[in-house]
């Protein structure tokens, strides 16, 4: 499999004519499995008014984009998707079919592996090629473990983890190709409509996979209070507010707030934990934070196992006096 | 109308990680002793939004819930708490016979087990098990079945042939419909999911579990067993954690919060 193969394909994402991070991410592993392995990247991305991105795409990483370039692709349907991704792969025929394990990605990507008659690994964390064949490796059992699995078949499909890996510096001395492609979606095929979308309103301020410093809230905070003063800290320091599944089962807070194996992944500089238990599906979405610093009324709190500092307390009286503080030290 | 409800029953994943075990050289959990599995609580509140569509439906409806499982022989902890809640009947499929695993061979059991069941409107399965954590075999499924598939629900109604569904989004919801038959997968946003009562955990011995064999469901033993999967299980292991968690001390609230904003000054984030 080291010779001949056709590379690496990434499906990219795009938001506001723009790739997201986890798709220049993915360009990195590609580029780092093709110098292993042999081959080229070839990206593609889907969506409307892409006029620059494929030389974006080539900066970061890749040999060769192909833009899918059309109004139907505006909004993400996984059904509208479909026929021109499977097209694409087929014609491409990557050894290995990156996508990213976002909210469309995970909707994706099993439905394109069962249409493509191929096995896909969800949730991957990394990839490595040993004697010639893509080892993927992925978080189970609710983060617990971990399980490193190989296919049988090729390509091999893998959603890869927002985070997992690092995007390379852009250069323009990389140079590729971009090639237009245009659909052949049977908008008759499409068989699932889309009735309305209500957009919870935005939190105001950074978004959370963006910032430096995440606070997270979970239900040792007491209340819906608690988040109060957590967006307050957060304002103060230009960071975002997050939660645990429990206090957003809760409603706590929004659940846009949600962090974790079935919510959002930060890895901010400072991920603040309050009132967090430390679950593995919790952790799961900010294990990769540079630091962690935790607030638990436990000492034995799990969270404390993957946290830089602990603070043993109250987080209802930790939290105004460090919101106090912080607003003392920016004086 | 007749719904199908795919669970799986797993290790209750709420257990302490200290407690968490894996035999790396067999490459399996080890289960923890004494404790009973439990149906995979996504599953859980698949079973509960089928119940929410015969609820709605009233007393007189025709609706009829089946669960369908892949499970050891004589581990039943899936379809009894499924029946318990008030699904009407299951289907099993047992172990050893069926010990294929992985998305691919497990998608193709349970669509030719729908299929075999024959005439069902609305397939429900959780968004992934808690234990795999992959999301792969409800929408292989309905692939498998060309159906209309939804995923990451946390509301699923049905009027007149159609399944109005909203989704999670990340910063929404996303109200979609398809024409019945479909496919969704469930999400914990579903909410919170009924006890079994008294009442309906004794009824449930006596609601009838088919145990179906591989010719059942049009498929010989190679196909539904680990021969036919194409995937192979390299590694298992619980990755190490090296941190050394350092305690911040102090007296009162105040001298802790200043010691911690301390540290975020010098660590250049306010």
């Amino acid at each position: 499999m080291t010779d001949n193969n056709n590379g690496v394909l990434v499906v990219v994402e795009v938001e506001d004519n723009q790739p997201i991070d986890l798709g220049l991410e993915m360009l990195a592993l590609a580029r780092r499995l093709t110098d292993s392995m042999g081959g080229s990247v070839t990206a593609v991305a889907f969506g409307t008014g892409l006029e620059t991105i494929g030389e974006i795409l080539i900066a970061y990483g890749a040999d060769r984009v192909l833009i899918n370039d059309n109004q139907i692709f505006a909004n993400f349907h996984a059904e509208a998707w479909l026929p021109d991704l499977a097209k694409i792969v087929a014609e491409v025929a990557p050894t290995i079919v990156l996508i990213g394990h976002s909210e469309s990605g995970t909707d994706l990507a099993p439905r394109l592996a069962f249409r493509l008659d191929v096995d896909v690994a969800t949730g991957c964390e990394s990839i490595d090629i040993l004697n010639g064949r893509p080892h993927m490796t992925r978080s189970c059992f609710g983060g617990l473990a971990r399980e490193v699995v190989t296919f049988s078949k090729s390509p091999a499909l893998a959603t890869i983890r927002s985070k997992s890996q690092q995007s390379l510096t852009p250069t323009t001395e990389r140079s590729g190709a971009v090639e237009k492609l245009s659909s052949i979606l049977d908008v008759n095929s499409i068989r699932t409509r889309v009735v309305s979308r209500e957009q919870e309103k935005a939190a105001g301020g950074v978004k959370m996979e963006n910032a430096k410093i995440v606070i997270g809230g979970g239900v040792g905070l007491g209340g819906p209070e608690g988040f109060k003063t957590l967006n307050e800290i957060a304002e103060l320091v230009d960071g975002a507010v997050g939660a645990s599944r429990a206090a957003c089962d809760l409603d706590w807070c929004p659940r846009s707030y949600q962090i974790g194996l079935s919510g959002r992944t930060v890895a901010p500089e400072l991920y603040l934990a309050v009132g967090i238990s430390g679950a593995s599906h919790h952790m799961a979405g900010c294990g990769n934070s540079k630091t962690i610093v935790s607030i638990n009324s436990d000492p034995k709190a799990e969270i404390f196992k993957s946290s830089r500092f602990g603070i043993v307390g109250n987080s209802q009286e930790i939290m105004p006096a460090l919101a106090e503080e912080i607003r003392k030290l920016k004086a | 109308m007749k719904i199908v409800v795919c669970v799986k029953q797993i290790q209750n994943p709420e257990i302490p990680a200290a407690q968490f075990r894996i035999d790396e050289e067999a490459k399996v959990l080890i289960p923890v002793s004494g404790l009973s599995p439990v149906l995979s609580p996504f599953d859980e509140q698949a079973v509960e939004a089928a119940l929410r569509i015969r609820d709605r439906a009233g007393e007189n409806s025709d609706i009829e819930i089946t669960v369908v499982t892949i499970a050891s022989k004589g581990a039943r902890a899936a379809i009894k708490g499924a029946l318990a809640l008030g699904a009407d009947n299951a289907v099993l499929l047992s172990e050893p016979t069926f010990d294929g695993s992985g998305g691919y061979v497990t998608a193709r059991n349970l669509a030719e087990t729908i299929r075999a069941i024959g005439d069902v409107d609305l397939i429900l399965t959780g968004r992934q098990a808690a234990d795999g954590d992959a999301g792969v075999v409800g929408l292989g499924i309905a692939e498998i079945l060309d159906i209309p598939a939804i995923t990451f629900a946390c509301d699923v109604q049905t009027n007149e042939g159609v399944v109005t569904v909203k989704r999670v989004l990340q910063d929404g919801i996303e109200t979609v419909e398809a024409d019945l038959p479909a496919l969704v997968t469930i999400s914990n946003e579903l909410g919170k999911v009924r006890h079994a009562s008294m009442r309906e955990t004794m009824r449930a011995a006596k609601k009838p579990v088919k145990e179906w064999m591989p010719e059942d469901i049009g498929l010989d033993e190679i196909q539904v067993s680990s021969k036919a999967m194409r995937y192979e299980l390299e590694r298992l292991y619980i990755p190490v954690n090296d941190i050394e968690c350092e305690f911040i001390a102090g007296d009162t609230p105040a001298e802790i919060a200043a010691t911690l904003a301390q540290h975020m000054r010098q660590a250049n984030l306010i």
